[in-house]
């Protein structure tokens, strides 16, 4: 079998190894438009932010594709399918004969169509990253256009650099479609405390020499202009070549579009009505793909979304259905503004179907998983958003520890046992020990055994 | 000799206690009782600390449940005749089906003397290939990603003492204030940051707690290592001068990014960050792994994972550094040295390696292609016991595999169709008690061997007290089948011994260097020894690692699911562990009265609101099923493990019906560790 993949960005190069890992005989041609080694786009922001090096972020090393038998044509895109024939095209004229063609081509940024939109730079691949880094050296004052998940990281990136940074939003709240009107506000005056100013509500009008003019003729100064205003599916080549393309190309539950030899994945791909911007989404499509190709029976149902930010000082998770109201759901919340704290459990049917964390909390993991596994919500919701918040109160203090308590757990010595020990003449750990055996073990209670015989001495007046 | 104990008045004698791979020194006084002390003079105790399993020890000896006549379809018969019909079967049995029809099961608590003789009786007397042991359930992931890393495996490759020097030690799955109690006196000083699903004693003396799900300890290691590097912790002049492998290591890392992995394990990421900085800031640090992430269908890479960290954090061969793994039980150690392991031979040398066989006909007098190749990994050979193919005759030693083994009715079931059991043990263990023959065998304290504990260091057991009239040691018997079969094995130990260290001379375990007065003149001698005049190896990696090369090398590994998740079916995660008053599968703990006060039961650990929402009150008995099979004990509620995950000790029978014998590709490891369960109350 010959297997073509168009795009070799996160989606593709996943679908590659998946299908490798599964068959080692298939043959792999892989063509990418970029022509590096894929790289991981969420680290992007990290790449921003200066936390991780550009080669920090490569998914496959060039010397993966030798030892895996695997053709990468990078820097050469596809620019037609002949179904007909079976095979792609690309920009230099080679022809490629496949059996299976997996188109993960992803997507392409939005560029408003503004005067002078030009002078900006996007961001969306590892260029952009290094053209806006080169920019960034010379610059006194940056603008970032686009106030959602990308724009915010890539605002406190460059903040985090020293840069003075104004993000501009055209919503009335940051991530509005990740989080409620109060998160978006506490996770501004956030970012305004690491270096950012926020500009909600408004939306450029044009690009200038000297920074961008808000509609209204405002202007918002700055020397780097970098775009995050969202993107759009590349999905000219499948509607070139007659399929099904709404938003994205559409394809079935095996990931196949109309052509059954064709299949397509990751932010290319239309599933049940929805597209997806996210990697997780495209990595469960990419091993599904690849285990139907490889003859198995996965199937994909659609995927949860769970949005994390990456972002130093800044901890955000938002998951599900975040901005249900009380009418249709239970809403759980914690708000506390001067600490940069908002968290909210969104609660249907006794699922967990969104919520918002912001701010550092141990709660994260387990709501994460709640949501992704669709678990039932245990019914205190308060342990939930605030863990430990339940946990049995220990008895510190001898005097409240009951004669039953354990207080030697290496050999099994309770409280009781260690008072019947001091009423038996015991009057330090030492005796204790000799009697009862306790503190001999990992040595922790020592100091609980030493508290009893205090308070008990005490008790009766008894100095030692 | 009279019936009954017969003890030299008012001795004392220097031994080691019977459990655990820590090995605790402690002086047996024999008078007109048996008393038990604590030594000072022994490293991995000398503080004289000793857990109540060391303390009531002396137990053991004078339990009225031990086995003092050999058994025959459950009756008493002369040792001659259970002899004799044990040999006459295996003659049968092997010309009936063929050497391989007849299989042994050994034990990591047997000392190194049986072990090794264990090794040579299956390869040289009985001729089989079909040979393992229950340390395949121990330590085989920890040691396969050891071998790999660094071309050896000795557990921990530095004495236990180093460790209270550390600023920082990360366990990752290990419960040693449980385990092994005297251990944690060693982390007095350093830092502990713990990883384990459930908050267990370990973990509340930490002073980090990292909790992922079941099955998740490889991305969280991930994770950790991405974090390394995403922050230029990683110790880059060590990597470059000492390691190889790291680029693809490090490539690899892109795909397990911090926030990736919290979805994964439930860990958030600022905790990760916490552990990594704390453990790149520290001078001096350990990484340390127990059963908790080696039981597992991925416990090679997962161990590989956390020695992949180390590594990047130029711990390993650094004085007052190092990874290590925290080997369980007794003789856990030597036992996976000498030969009773399916792909070895003694000195810990590969049996497919013509250079190895060679040596080893050689000491054994017999020819090197006469020595059968490698045989089934213990649950294999437990799963094919009695099936077409399969072997008729099993012969089991310091071993309960009954109640040790996973999908354990699935062994029953096997064991049943054996035509011949044999176990050798002190009392009726549950695996006994299905024998067609059963020996009574002596133990600790009424023998004399070394055992190897978990620092590498090789100890010396002297025989201290009598053993009851009609018992005899395991190399007794090994040697009286042996000379029904025409072959002569010595009994003595210490000829044994002698025989091992010729046997080990050159290989990665070498002992020939190593005597009982050398063992018993200082507190034990450390392997790699090679000859009389070598003061032993406490720390092996100083200059150079194990590998062809010296360096250590890093392996690229990622990430997958457990081999069973939670569905609706099943909707929940079964992990399994230790409680601190019982060992291993419990036939000689739940015999020993304080013991059973402390810890009379099984139960099942679950979290209060897990617990309300399943209608299921402290104490109420609830049914825990899986596909394997199902157990009942009692609730125990408890906030310490997760809301997903219910917890069961397994030193009763039951657990194991429950658990999940998926392998490891490498180790071939059963996944104890987690496996999807429903649970119910029991009405």
């Amino acid at each position: 079998m010959r297997l073509v993949v168009v795009g070799n960005g996160m989606a593709g190069s996943r679908l590659v190894a998946e299908v490798r890992e599964r068959d080692p005989d298939v043959r792999i041609t892989v063509f990418g438009a970029e022509a590096c080694a894929p790289y991981n786009r969420v680290l992007l922001s990290n790449v921003l932010a200066g936390t991780s090096r550009p080669e920090q972020v490569r998914l496959l090393d060039p010397s993966w594709y030798r030892a895996h038998r695997v053709e990468a044509v990078l820097g050469s895109p596809v620019v037609s399918i002949d179904r007909d024939a079976g095979h792609v095209v690309t920009g230099d004229g080679r022809r490629e004969p496949y059996d299976v063609l997996v188109l993960a081509t992803g997507s392409e940024p939005v560029v408003p169509p503004v005067p002078g939109v030009e002078r900006a730079i996007p961001f969306r691949t590892l260029d952009d990253c290094e053209r806006i880094l080169r920019a960034a050296e010379g610059a006194r004052r940056a603008v970032v256009v686009g106030g959602g998940l990308l724009g915010v990281e890539a605002a406190r990136g460059l903040a985090g650099r020293g840069l003075p940074v104004t993000l501009l939003h055209l919503a009335g709240h940051l991530m509005e479609r990740q989080l409620d009107v109060e998160a978006g506000l506490v996770l501004g005056e956030t970012l305004a405390g690491l270096g950012v100013e926020i500009r909600t509500g408004v939306s450029a009008e044009a690009v200038l020499e000297d920074g961008v003019r808000l509609t209204g003729g405002e202007p918002a100064e700055a020397d780097l202009v970098v775009l995050a205003c969202g993107v759009r599916p590349l999905t000219g080549l499948a509607a070139e070549a007659g399929l099904e393309v709404r938003r994205g190309v559409v394809v079935d539950d095996e990931l196949r579009t109309d052509d059954p030899s064709i299949f397509a994945i990751g932010e290319c791909a239309e599933h049940d009505g929805t597209v997806y911007g996210l990697v997780a989404p495209a990595w469960e499509q990419a091993a599904v793909a690849a285990d139907v190709i490889t003859g198995g029976k996965a199937l994909y149902r659609g995927s949860r979304l769970v949005t994390r930010l990456k972002a130093r000082s800044v901890e955000l998770a938002a998951m599900g259905e975040t901005q249900l109201t009380e009418e249709d759901a239970e809403v759980v919340r914690f708000s506390h503004r001067a600490r940069g704290t908002y968290r909210k459990l969104v609660i249907r049917d006794g699922r967990l179907v969104g919520a918002i964390l912001l701010g550092e909390s141990d709660a994260v993991g387990t709501l994460t998983q709640l949501f992704d596994r669709g678990g039932p919500v245990p019914g205190d919701r308060a342990g939930l958003l605030f863990p430990g918040l339940s946990a049995a109160p220990v008895a510190g203090s001898p005097v409240l520890m009951p004669d039953a308590a354990t207080v030697c757990r290496c050999n099994d010595v309770t409280k009781g046992q260690i008072r019947a020990c001091w009423e038996a003449g015991a009057r330090d750990v030492a005796g204790v020990a000799a009697a009862t055996r306790a503190t001999t073990g990992c040595g922790t209670c020592r100091d609980a055994v030493e508290g009893i015989v205090g308070w008990l001495c005490e008790q009766e007046g008894i100095t030692v | 000799m009279t019936a009954g104990r017969t003890h030299k008045t008012d001795k004392t004698h220097k031994t080691h206690c019977p459990y655990c791979a820590l090995q605790c020194g402690m002086e047996i006084g024999t008078g007109r009782e048996i008393r038990i002390t604590p030594r000072t003079d022994v490293p991995a105790n000398a503080s004289g600390a000793l857990c109540q399993k060391g303390w009531t020890a002396a137990e053991l000896l004078t339990n009225g449940s031990r086995l003092t006549t050999p058994l025959l379809h459950g009756e008493p018969v002369a040792w001659e005749a259970a002899l004799d019909h044990v040999a006459a079967r295996l003659s049968e049995i092997r010309a009936e089906h063929g050497p391989d029809a007849v299989a042994v099961f050994g034990g990591g608590g047997l000392t190194n003397e049986k072990a090794y003789t264990l090794g040579k009786f299956a390869r040289v007397a009985l001729g089989t290939s079909q040979i393992d042991y229950n340390g395949r359930f121990c330590m085989s992931s920890a040691a396969a990603a050891s071998i790999r890393a660094f071309g050896m495996d000795r557990g921990l490759p530095f004495p236990v003492t180093d460790l209270a020097g550390a600023d920082v030690v990360l366990l990752a799955g290990a419960n040693v204030a449980e385990t092994m109690p005297p251990f944690v006196r060693h982390l007095e000083g350093p830092r502990a940051i713990v990883v384990d699903p459930r908050r267990t004693p370990t973990a509340r003396r930490a002073w980090l707690h990292l909790q992922p799900a079941p099955g998740t300890d490889l991305a969280l290691a991930l994770g950790l290592l991405h974090l390394v590097v995403a922050e230029g912790l990683v110790d880059e002049a060590y990597v470059a001068g000492r390691t190889s492998g790291f680029e693809e290591v490090r490539t690899s890392l892109a795909s397990w990014w911090p926030e990736r992995v919290e979805r994964i394990t439930g860990v958030p990421v600022y905790r990760m960050r916490q552990a990594v900085r704390a453990l790149a800031a520290a001078g001096r640090a350990y990484v340390l792994t127990g059963r908790g992430v080696e039981q597992h269908a991925k416990g090679t890479d997962t161990v590989t994972a956390f020695v992949n960290l180390a590594l990047a954090l130029g711990l390993p061969g650094r004085h007052g550094s190092g990874y290590g793994c925290l080997t369980g039980q007794g003789n856990g150690q030597g036992g996976r040295e000498h030969g009773q392991k399916a792909d070895q031979l003694p000195g810990y040398r590969r049996i497919d390696d013509p250079a190895a066989r060679a040596h080893v006909a050689g000491v054994w007098g017999v020819a090197p292609e006469s020595l059968p190749g490698p045989g089934r990994s213990a649950y294999e050979l437990l799963d094919a016991l009695g099936t077409p193919g399969g072997p008729r005759a099993l012969l089991v030693f310091g071993s309960n595999p009954l109640v040790s083994a996973p999908a354990s009715e699935r062994v029953a079931g096997r064991l049943a169709g054996l035509d011949l059991l044999v176990v050798c043990d002190v009392v009726l263990s549950e695996t006994a008690a299905r024998a067609d023959v059963v020996f009574p065998v002596t133990q600790w304290a009424e023998e004399t061997g070394t055992m190897t504990n978990l620092e590498g260091r090789v100890l010396l057991r002297r025989r201290a007290v009598e053993p009851p009239d009609g018992v005899r040691s395991d190399l007794e018997v090994i040697a009286e089948l042996a000379a029904r079969l025409g072959h002569r094995f010595p009994s003595r130990p210490r000829e044994v011994f002698d025989e091992l260290r010729r046997a080990s001379a050159g290989g990665a375990a070498d002992y020939s260097g190593i005597t009982y007065e050398r063992v018993e003149a200082g507190p034990g001698v450390f392997w790699p020894c090679p000859e009389p005049g070598h003061p032993g190896t406490p720390r092996p990696f100083l200059d150079r690692f194990a590998t062809p090369d010296g360096r250590a090398r890093f392996v690229p590994v990622g990430h997958r699911p457990p081999a069973e998740e939670p569905d609706e079916d099943y909707p929940l995660h079964l992990t399994t562990g230790r409680v601190l008053a019982h060992y291993q599968s419990g036939a000689q703990t739940r015999r020993i009265a304080p013991l059973v006060r402390a810890a009379p039961e099984p139960f099942v650990e679950l979290h209060p609101d897990l617990a309300e929402r399943l209608g299921i009150r402290p104490g109420d008995v609830v049914r825990v099923s899986s596909r394997r099979g199902e157990d009942r004990a009692p609730a125990r509620i408890s906030d310490a493990v997760r809301r997903d995950t219910v917890f069961m000790p397994f030193h009763w029978e039951g657990v194991n019906r429950l658990t999940n014998p998926a392998l490891d590709p490498m180790s071939r490891m059963p996944e104890f560790k987690v496996c999807a369960v429903r649970v119910e109350r029991d009405s």
